[in-house]
């Protein structure tokens, strides 16, 4: 689908969530809670079949942590955004293992990095970092002892 | 010395591959859990060379963060820093002169080409046979001296600059890549005699690691790794840039989703790259090299992402603005990263001797994975 098909088709579906066209790909803007019920959709809807995370990330928005998931379809060839709002201090989502295997590895990496809790995830552990590491290096608020920038 | 051996409750054994391994060609820990010879299960350790690149980038200008990608995937430091200019030049739309986006074509292939020759000859020096990487390495000289002598160095190349290249051509470009298309056209068959044919390589990558197309899409494999399972992942066909979309060359797709169908990937591959530049050395346009930008580069608020295809697989770089001149977040998305994740759901079952072999065709690039 066209981005601008593929925004109506959305916003008829989901007239909830804030649909939008983003820099490049509609872009879906949803509260956490509801993550799970919209992926189910997305994914498995014959219209959409958005089977392929391309990426997943966060932003650290300093008042808020912003969830970023890409998807795409092998199929129709198109692409959506979908971004969640998290809670800073318990920054707290469901995880996409069940859905998308390659969210296993993405999402130990956003916790190593950002502290992000996935929920219901099998298997969260930090990746890169050893397990008594303090802080998520990249949190904006994060004071690295030596900063080789600033030294 | 003696060490006690790691043992799970129901009696496998419990090994460590590396950090230090001469198959991983990097610093990759494999926790691998076996069942005599059988391996159970295999849990990737990695971060043993993470240098945080993304926040690193956090603190560099517009300008001098594309370096810093050389570093990611050394093999293909100059899509890398394509990847990135592309994303620059996308936040501040900067028209691009032709001339500069052909030659990034051709030097891109041309890294290609490196890249797929040192991952045949170190493949195949995993699987036992060492003369092969110093017949690759015949071919990947030419191509390091052109790069040398194109932009100074021979490995972490630093060629794209936003709106161009940092450089124009030597007058003897296009001789030598012409000189390198002979002598690669003439050895191409060695290659083929050497390993390809070989019986005891075709047994030992011929039904190993296998991976179906619907698990390639959910692990998130691209590049040639995908391709061998018959995943049509190929950026350069799917959402062209730069000037792919005017050339002609196929999408090389095999449907086994074993290791030999990987490494055909690859080595045919390599053949479309040399009729990419074919197409293009003689047909460089006159102009400019580079568009003429400002000193400080500042992009608008908003969010970009690029993605292109390296030698490995899809490269992403997802670039969040705040509207000053440096970025506000980076993340890269890196094919090897994917592409290790699956590595477990190929090897469960195999042998530990063939687990050399899988390895060897999903092409990880260490530096890549960690960032």
């Amino acid at each position: 689908m066209e981005n601008d098909a593929l925004l109506n088709s959305l916003q008829t579906s989901f007239p909830d969530a804030a649909c939008a066209i983003g820099s490049d790909w509609p872009e879906i803007d949803i509260d956490g809670s509801d993550l799970l019920t919209l992926i189910q959709k997305l994914r498995y809807d014959e219209q959409w079949t958005f089977d392929y995370l391309f990426c997943e990330t966060c932003v650290d928005w300093k008042t808020h942590f912003t969830m970023v998931y890409h998807l795409s379809s092998t199929k129709h060839r198109h692409s959506v955004v979908l971004k969640a709002k998290l809670d800073h201090d318990k920054p707290q989502i469901e995880s996409l293992v069940g859905f998308y295997k390659t969210a296993d590895m993405l999402e130990r990496e956003v916790y190593d990095l950002m502290g992000i809790e996935f929920l219901n995830h099998p298997d969260l552990r930090r990746l890169l970092l050893t397990e008594d590491w303090v802080g998520y290096p990249l949190r904006k608020d994060y004071e690295d002892p030596i900063n080789m920038i600033r030294l | 010395m003696h060490q006690e051996i790691k043992t799970t409750p129901s009696g496998d054994m419990v090994i460590n591959v590396g950090p230090q391994h001469p198959s991983t060609h990097g610093v990759l820990h494999l926790l691998i859990t076996l069942n005599g010879e059988t391996i159970v299960n295999l849990d990737p350790n990695i971060g043993y060379i993470h240098r945080s690149i993304e926040k690193m980038c956090e603190s560099l200008s517009y300008r001098q963060f594309i370096y810093t990608t050389s570093r990611m995937d050394y093999l293909s430091s100059h899509m890398n820093n394509h990847a990135c200019a592309l994303t620059v030049e996308k936040g501040l739309q900067i028209e691009v002169p032709e001339r500069a986006e052909v030659i990034r074509v051709i030097i891109s292939e041309l890294t290609r080409l490196a890249s797929h020759q040192l991952w045949w000859g170190s493949m195949a020096m995993d699987l036992g046979a060492l003369s092969p990487f110093f017949y690759a390495f015949r071919e990947r000289e030419m191509i390091t001296d052109i790069m040398e002598e194109t932009c100074g160095a021979r490995l972490t190349m630093n060629y794209v600059v936003p709106g161009g290249v940092m450089m124009d051509l030597h007058p003897d470009f296009q001789k030598k890549v012409k000189a390198f298309i002979v002598q690669f056209k003439s050895k191409i068959g060695e290659y083929h005699d050497l390993v390809t044919g070989n019986i005891i390589f075709q047994n030992r990558t011929k039904g190993i690691g296998m991976l179906s197309k619907e698990d390639a899409i959910s692990y998130g494999v691209t590049g040639p790794a995908a391709r061998g399972s018959g995943l049509s992942c190929d950026i350069r066909k799917l959402y062209p840039y730069a000037t792919y979309q005017k050339l002609q060359f196929n999408e090389i797709l095999e449907t086994a989703g074993d290791s030999f169908a990987r490494y055909m990937v690859r080595m045919r591959e390599m053949e479309e790259s040399v009729s990419i530049i074919e197409q293009l050395i003689d047909n460089i346009p006159e102009g400019e090299f580079q568009a003429k930008t400002k000193a400080v580069l500042k992009l608008p608020k908003g969010e970009f992402y690029t993605r292109i295809e390296t030698a490995r697989g899809e490269l992403g770089v997802y670039l969040v603005s705040e509207g000053g001149t440096t970025p506000y977040r980076i993340k890269f998305r890196s094919p090897g990263f994917s592409n290790l994740s699956a590595l477990n759901h190929m090897i469960k079952g195999h042998k530990m001797g063939d687990l050399v072999a899988v390895m060897g065709t999903l092409d990880l690039v260490i530096p890549d994975i960690d960032r």
